[in-house]
Order: C-alpha cells, then sequence, then structure tokens
C-alpha cells in the first residue's frame, strides 16, 4: 500500500463477493445433490410438456422434494407468463 | 491397520501430487511405513516430485494387469527405507485401472503391513479420481483460496459422502480433512483472497493445515525433492504440521499473517 492509495476510494474487497457467491452456489448445490437423482430429468420433461401448451421461461417450472415428518412430498410450481392470450 | 489416505481436490493444479508427496514423507518419518500411489494414469508425475522418476521399471497398471508382482512395481524410496512409491502408467487406456484390481493391490499392501497407502487423485471425477477414492478411510481434500477450487472442493466432499466403499457399505464415514494450499497472507489482508475462516465457513469441514504461497514449492519439485523436507521453507513446515495433526497431534496454525513491513516499504508500497 503506498502513501497516496488513501486517496483513492477502495472498492468492496473482491474476496466478501466471492464468499457470497460461493455460499449461496454451494447451499444450492447440495441441496441437489440431497434430493433424488431423478429431480433434474423429471424437471426437464415437465419443461417440454408444458411448453407445448404455453411458452414459459425454462426457469419458470421449479420441482423440490420436501421431507414432512416420515413423508416425502414431490411439489411443482409452474409459474405462467401474465397477459399471455389463450391460444 | 492399514489406513488408507486419498488426496482428491476435482479441480487440478491446485498441489495434490506435492501433498501426497510431503504427507508421504512425512509419515514415513514419523516411523510409519507408508505406500503412495499414483492414480493419474497417463499422466505420470508423482515419481518427478518423489524424485525417483529414472526407477520406474514397472507401475500400477502392470501389477494390476499381473506383468509383475507388486513387490517389484514397488519403488524404495532412497532417503526412507519405510517409505514406498507406486508409479501411474503412461498408457492411454484410461480403463486400465479396474475396480477390482485397485481392491487387490491396497489389500495386498495390508497384508504386506503397511501403516498407511497415500492415494494421489487424478483431476476430475472421472474413473481414476472415483477409483483413488473409492477405497479411502480419510480424506484430504487440497483446496486453494478460490472459487472454482473451492466449489469443486464441495463436490468431492459430495461424492466422498455418497460414491466410496464407506458409504455403500454403511460404515463410518470417509474422515474429511481440508488442506488450503497456496494462501498468500497479505492478499487475505487486503482483502483481495478468501481467508481460512472464509473456506472453513462455506464449506464447513475441519481445516487440516494451510500451506502458504512459498518459492520452497517449486524448488522442491525441480530438484525431485518433496518440500517437506526443506526444513528452512515456510511450506515446509507447514506441511510438518499438517502431518503432525493427522496423526492426532495438537500444532497451532502458523504463516497465516503476512510479515510486517517496514515504514520505508510501506510509504513507497514495495513489494
Amino acid at each position: 500500500m503506498s502513501l497516496f492509495d488513501f486517496l483513492r476510494s477502495r472498492p468492496k474487497p473482491s474476496a466478501s463477493i466471492a464468499k457470497e457467491r460461493l455460499r449461496i452456489i454451494v447451499a444450492q448445490e447440495r441441496a441437489e445433490r440431497a434430493g433424488p437423482d431423478y429431480l433434474p430429468l423429471l424437471r426437464r420433461e415437465l419443461l417440454e410438456v408444458i411448453r407445448k401448451y404455453v411458452n414459459v421461461n425454462p426457469d419458470a417450472v421449479e420441482v423440490h422434494v420436501e421431507r414432512d415428518g416420515s413423508q416425502e412430498v414431490l411439489e411443482m410450481s409452474v409459474a405462467l407468463p401474465r397477459n399471455e392470450p389463450n391460444r | 491397520m492399514t489406513e488408507t489416505i486419498v488426496i482428491t481436490s476435482g479441480k487440478g493444479g491446485v498441489g495434490k501430487t506435492t501433498t501426497s508427496a510431503s504427507f508421504a514423507v512425512g509419515l514415513a518419518r514419523q516411523g510409519r511405513k507408508t505406500a503412495v500411489i499414483d492414480f493419474d494414469v497417463g499422466l505420470r508425475n508423482l515419481d518427478l516430485i518423489m524424485g525417483c522418476e529414472r526407477r520406474v521399471v514397472f507401475d500400477f497398471v502392470n501389477v494390476i494387469q499381473g506383468d509383475c508382482t507388486l513387490k517389484q512395481a514397488l519403488i524404495r524410496d532412497k532417503r526412507h527405507d519405510n517409505l514406498y512409491v507406486l508409479a501411474a502408467s503412461q498408457t492411454r487406456d484410461k480403463d486400465a485401472l479396474t475396480h477390482e484390481g485397485v481392491e487387490r493391490v491396497l489389500d495386498e499392501l495390508r497384508d504386506q503391513g503397511f501403516d498407511y497407502v497415500v492415494c494421489d487423485s487424478p483431476a476430475g471425477i472421472e474413473k481414476g479420481a472415483h477409483l483413488a477414492m473409492y477405497f479411502a478411510d480419510r480424506a484430504i481434500v487440497v483446496v486453494n483460496p478460490e472459487v472454482s477450487s473451492v466449489r469443486d472442493s464441495d463436490r468431492i466432499l459430495g461424492l466422498l459422502a455418497s460414491k466410496t466403499r464407506r458409504a455403500e457399505r454403511d460404515q463410518p464415514a470417509v474422515g474429511q480433512h481440508l488442506l488450503l494450499t497456496r494462501y498468500d497472507p497479505a492478499r487475505v489482508a487486503g482483502g483481495d483472497m478468501l481467508s481460512v475462516d472464509d473456506v472453513n465457513e462455506i464449506l464447513g469441514i475441519e481445516i487440516l493445515g494451510v500451506i502458504p504461497e512459498s518459492q520452497g514449492v517449486l524448488s522442491a519439485s525441480n530438484a525431485g525433492v518433496p518440500v517437506i523436507l526443506d526444513e528452512q521453507s515456510s511450506a515446509g513446515q507447514a506441511y510438518a504440521d499438517a502431518v503432525a495433526r493427522l496423526l492426532g497431534e495438537q500444532r497451532p496454525m502458523r504463516f497465516l499473517n503476512a510479515p510486517k513491513k517496514g515504514l520505508l516499504n510501506r510509504m513507497f508500497g514495495g513489494g
């Protein structure tokens, strides 16, 4: 660090950005690993079927497995686009 | 009892082979009969780092395919007579390593009374990496304080918990340790590098050791002398500490703080 460094404004330290990004991606990937391994394929096929009828975004379909006591619940949600006229 | 330790990482170039060589030497120096095996079929390099490249006659695949005995393929270290190296094959056939073959070699090492077998994994998550970790009792995951390395390490931690013999047989889980390498305390202090605590917090795994970025590592590989034998270098000392911790000794972490700079240095931004 040189004598004049304090005159420049320091941007947010890159390490804290790295930490934040890693925290999110690691949590997401761990959650995916914990679920059954057919989920990604199921999600993709669902998306294909839905797209035959409604033009949705690739990330509009979410598939989760929730544990509720001894039961496992397969939860699916599809976000439909707004103002889409009926075909 | 023989303990099998895999040195793994997912990402390449983070220091797996350097770590395998230094841990194998460190364990041997603590009086443990140790073998270190290069699982990187087609890209043999452990022999160079160990300084025995000119003494390789037979390799791991030769043993598995029955071209020679295990005894013929084990290269005894010139500096430590309880340390042996098993070189990787230079074949291009990636399927040369088989599940049964690796198991047979590990069983034979156990029968020969080895205390530790160190498995130097190739990068990636393909067959060689899978076989290197499959039979492990413990794993040392080598990680650099850098986003892609940390993410890949987490992927490897997931595989260790599911795709190993211990996991498949519902035995106690593979012991997991993190070894942080190429650590630069000055950059951490400047906010430009993830700290030990950051990595520990993200991955949630105990840190076995921190190896500082050091000139000694390159000099050691140039000379074919594992860096743990360079007692002058910070990396060598940090490896010795990490091996002692692996064997259950309590040692404080060293080299986590940058050396203090002099006033002139600070004013004019040297180094």
